[in-house]
């Protein structure tokens, strides 16, 4: 970290550059949002999807350190999202009144919804990191569903005397009085003080960008990287394979369950059910990685933003809408990635297109 | 080169969403002068532009779409009656409802795209979970919403929101005293679903009711959204339990297979349910016979004989060639309560989203409404709607008022 600093002070590297562009653009895009909610130009329905566009990237980028960096294919990280959001929305719920300064308890609850999913990666990654490929795949999706499953059963009341936990329903859990129920099982979480602000989301966005890059151009993350090029040769070498491993998943953990405590906290209700937390919505979150390019963080993170703003600008389409979103997720992917396609635009880059252009305007001239 | 064209393209869907709503904007504030204009020149005549713009907001694709389906064509079918009527006071309705896929997020996207196309009123939305996001949205507004069908009570902490439907609680403890009242039966099996929040939320509130009426609950057994397909083990239990009475706080698609392969044990005990189980003579490839003698709280039946109810259900199938539930009289008589509410307030359509809010939120609980789902409908201003539970038994194929 103290080395590439200082290389990059002496002249800009690759990775800098390509740092301080996608920083620059996140900030250029916040500042021009801002300007426009001021002006009060900014329609609801986006000033609503400022925040979403934020936990949605942090997701994708996070992911994309286990499929782009590692190269493993993980099914389960709405799992870790879920750990996120509710042992964040768990916290504030129980501190609203000890802790009233909303600054402390949010910071509080991103920190505990990141631990928590970060242990739960590394508890999980001890056990599924020793299968590869298809196997792993498997087994996350496995773990994903059951994460879900087990706060949908799961009951936590507290009152004067502690907490009271329960797999049964509200009335076992014996409260006093003066007791709230705080997880309701299926009926989840609802009521999270909503702290969650587009300011907040963006630094988190921006910390997360940079924690991860970083990452990826640290000594560990070239250890990262040699695993997912050629498991053998990294062994032979001296990387320790599991270590490396365990710290790239927890770390996509832990990232998973900050973009879910800024869930929780966006909206007031919480509830573990398939539409959310399901596997539909890993799925969803690997779209955005493979889309943007595995590997790539900043298209991730423009992946992210299209593909949540795309269903809700499509509304106007009513029943077909949903229909439209997967013919235009198709024509995207084959645009992107298609090899015909890709040597197309090679052919005929837009560059080509301007510069043709001014020669034309030039000879008019 | 790749990531320039990603980047264009961003960009673009940006600009255009932002000119998207620049345009709007200024369509919006171009339609409020020329009604103010025309109000100032010719007061006589201020209904040409000015309309009331109720939104509604529930599931069109996903599980629960038979829901919202329901719910938009219900809210259709009364708008349209009021509009050719002469609408309210005078003023017409205008009716959009958007999808929210049964979930919390989605629904507030929802609400934020209503809210961009003018919505003053909410009639909605139609699950509790979207529910729960959406009354911080509306509370933040001073918008006035009315729900047809989220009977959760967290719905109605903020106290901004008013319900056409009973809340969960109160059909189980109904569905208790009504057992105790009658002796229907003294031990008492629950099947129920832990997965949803109305079957635990009515679960719930009638075993805590059923010690009050010295019920006893031999067995409460419960499945998930994963497991709602065998029901022998939960039936089995009952069974062995020497439960009179099985109550079936859910849906009516699993309680059909609860009564078939209850038959299938030879298991006859009294089954009672919420109104979740309208709609079960409906249910495709089912044996009507094995609903015999089932008894369930419903507001709403359309074998019903009443007048009023047979206009709606034969009007409901030209329009839209289904049979419409309970929900689709919900949302009918929602619209009718918001027309109700307004000219009990007597407020305009050019006052703000807030004005009108507040108005209605005043007017809702002075007065008494008849509908299709209850008579003497009131409200108190938390929000619960105040009706009389109808029972209804299945004799014969047909429902036949049990009180």
């Amino acid at each position: 970290m103290n080395k590439t600093g200082l290389n990059s002070m002496n002249k800009f590297n690759k990775s800098t550059i390509n740092n301080i562009i996608t920083i620059a653009l996140i900030i250029v895009v916040y500042v021009i949002c801002q300007i426009l909610i001021s002006t009060g130009v900014m329609s609801n329905l986006l000033q609503g999807l400022l925040v979403p566009i934020c936990y949605y990237s942090i997701l994708a980028v996070s992911l994309n350190l286990t499929v782009g960096i590692l190269g493993e294919l993980s099914l389960g990280h709405a799992g870790f999202m879920c750990i996120g959001a509710f042992t964040g929305a768990f916290f504030s719920k129980c501190t609203a009144t000890i802790l009233p300064n909303v600054f402390l308890r949010f910071t509080l609850a991103i920190i505990i919804g990141a631990l928590s999913a970060a242990l739960l990666g590394a508890l999980i990654g001890v056990a599924v990191l020793r299968l590869r490929g298809d196997y792993l795949a498997i087994v996350t999706l496995a773990f994903g569903e059951i994460i879900k499953n087990v706060i949908n059963v799961l009951y936590i009341g507290l009152d004067s005397k502690g907490f009271h936990f329960s797999m049964k329903d509200t009335v076992s859990l014996n409260l006093l009085d003066d007791g709230q129920v705080i997880l309701k099982g299926a009926q989840g979480i609802s009521g999270t003080p909503q702290n969650t602000s587009f300011t907040i989301a963006v630094l988190l966005l921006i910390i997360t960008y940079l924690l991860i890059s970083n990452l990826i151009h640290s000594r560990s993350g070239r250890a990262i990287m040699a695993i997912r090029d050629n498991r053998i040769a990294a062994e032979s070498v001296g990387i320790d394979i599991t270590k490396f491993k365990l710290l790239a998943f927890s770390i996509s953990a832990a990232m998973a369950g900050v973009a879910g405590v800024l869930y929780s906290h966006n909206i007031s209700s919480l509830t573990a059910t398939p539409k959310n937390f399901g596997y539909n919505q890993s799925i969803m979150i690997l779209v955005f990685v493979v889309l943007g390019g595995m590997g790539n963080i900043r298209g991730s993170i423009i992946a992210a933003a299209v593909l949540t703003l795309l269903p809700e600008y499509l509304r106007f389409m009513q029943d077909y809408r949903m229909l439209i979103y997967a013919i235009v997720l198709i024509v995207m992917m084959i645009f992107n990635w298609n090899p015909t396609c890709v040597t197309w635009r090679k052919n005929h880059p837009i560059k080509g297109i301007f510069s043709l252009l001014s020669n034309k305007t030039k000879k008019e001239a | 080169m790749k990531k320039v064209l990603s980047i264009i393209l961003a960009l673009s869907l940006v600009v255009a969403s932002f000119s998207a709503c620049g345009t709007k904007e200024a369509q919006d504030t171009k339609e409020s002068q020329d009604a103010q204009v025309t109000q100032g020149t010719e007061n006589t005549q201020d209904t040409a532009d000015g309309k009331f713009v109720i939104g509604g907001i529930g599931p069109l694709t996903g599980d629960a779409a038979v829901y919202g389906q329901n719910v938009k064509n219900g809210a259709e079918l009364a708008v349209n009656e009021i509009n050719a009527a002469g609408g309210i006071n005078g003023t017409q309705i205008e009716f959009l409802f958007e999808d929210d896929e049964a979930d919390g997020e989605k629904a507030v996207n929802a609400y934020n795209t209503l809210k961009d196309q003018g919505m003053q009123i909410l009639m909605g939305t139609v699950t509790s979970g979207a529910c729960a996001s959406v009354i911080e949205k509306t509370n933040t507004d001073k918008m006035f919403q009315l729900t047809p069908s989220a009977s959760s009570t967290d719905v109605l902490k903020l106290g901004n929101l008013f319900q056409v439907c009973f809340t969960d609680p109160n059909q189980g403890i109904a569905s208790a005293k009504y057992i105790g009242e009658t002796a229907l039966a003294k031990k008492v099996a629950v099947i129920y679903n832990s997965s949803d929040i109305y079957s635990t939320g009515i679960y719930e509130a009638f075993a805590s009711e059923a010690k009050n009426q010295n019920l006893e609950i031999v067995a409460a057994e419960a499945f998930t959204a994963d497991s709602k397909s065998d029901f022998s083990v939960q039936l089995q239990k009952a069974k062995d339990s020497g439960a009179e009475l099985v109550f079936l706080p859910m849906y009516y698609n699993e309680a059909s297979l609860i009564l078939q392969q209850a038959s299938d044990l030879d298991y006859n005990p009294t089954f009672f349910g919420c109104d979740g189980l309208d709609g079960i003579l409906t249910v495709e490839n089912f044996d009507t016979t094995l609903a015999e003698g089932l008894t369930f709280l419903t507001p709403f039946s359309a074998d019903s004989a009443d007048e009023n109810t047979q206009k709606f259900v034969t009007s409901y199938k030209a329009a839209y060639t289904d049979a419409p539930n309970q929900f689709a009289a919900d949302a009918y008589d929602a619209i009718y309560i918001i027309k109700a509410a307004i000219e009990k307030s007597a407020i305009t359509s050019d006052k703000s989203v807030s004005e009108i809010g507040d108005a209605l939120k005043g007017a809702i609980t002075q007065i008494t409404f008849d509908g299709l789902t209850g008579t003497g409908m009131t409200w108190a201003t938390t929000g619960e709607v105040n009706k009389t539970p109808v029972i209804f038994t299945i004799k014969d194929g047909a429902y036949v008022l049990a009180q």
